[in-house]
């Protein structure tokens, strides 16, 4: 069954994206690494990034890690709090 | 204990919200925020925090200090929002009975805040702006 997911984008992403959030596609058998070229093709712009990790449910993810289309997914550039 | 906040950080009272009979030391952190950065003059600063993974990152940090260092109380403010100069963007606070845990402790979670927190910090100039560590 065909289906997507959502991504949220923060920082830099949302700025090079101009958008807060989007949607990506999602087969039975997407991984982490699917999802960031994915991504990178889509918008050839994020290639500017130093890093780009992906987080799932609030957690830093591997790259080989599957994507469920109920997961809350999000990319995370580098990060600079404090 | 842990929060993210558009509002001022109230530095007394999260010092009042670590106070402890058993301590003999409390360190207190202020990340605040500078007018330059590398030589160029900065107007403010404009965070954004991933907020549901910042406290549950933040959350491990302390779970890692307290691991490390026998810490009686601590409080973690991070503010986000524009912040204008001289603002405190981040709080540590860390009681301890004694002083050297205190610094210690204190001081990885700040430093560990920095590497591991989803949280971001744009530098406005007067001629542009751009997002901290972003670039290669």
């Amino acid at each position: 069954m065909a289906s997507s997911v959502s991504v949220l984008l923060f920082g830099i992403t949302r700025d090079l994206t101009g958008q807060s959030k989007v949607v990506v596609p999602l087969s039975e058998h997407t991984r982490v690494i699917d999802l960031l070229s994915r991504l990178h093709q889509d918008y050839p712009a994020l290639a500017g990034i130093k890093s780009l990790l992906v987080a799932v449910n609030g957690e830093y993810a591997e790259q080989d890690q599957l994507i469920g289309y109920n997961d809350e997914i999000a990319l995370i550039p580098p990060v600079s709090g404090g | 204990m842990i929060s993210i906040t558009t509002d001022p950080i109230d530095v007394a009272a999260a010092l009042k919200s670590i106070e402890s009979e058993q301590a003999g030391a409390i360190d207190l952190f202020l990340g605040v925020v500078r007018d330059n950065t590398q030589e160029r003059s900065v107007n403010r600063l404009e965070y954004e925090a991933y907020d549901r993974m910042a406290i549950n990152e933040m959350e491990k940090i302390a779970d890692q200090a307290h691991q490390r260092w026998p810490i009686l109380r601590y409080t973690i403010i991070h503010r986000k929002g524009t912040l204008q100069i001289g603002e405190i963007a981040v709080l540590i606070g860390v009681a301890t009975a004694h002083r050297a845990d205190a610094f210690e402790a204190c001081r990885y979670i700040i430093d560990t805040i920095k590497k591991t927190v989803p949280i971001w910090k744009k530098e406005v100039f007067m001629d542009g702006e751009e997002w901290v560590n972003a670039h290669p």
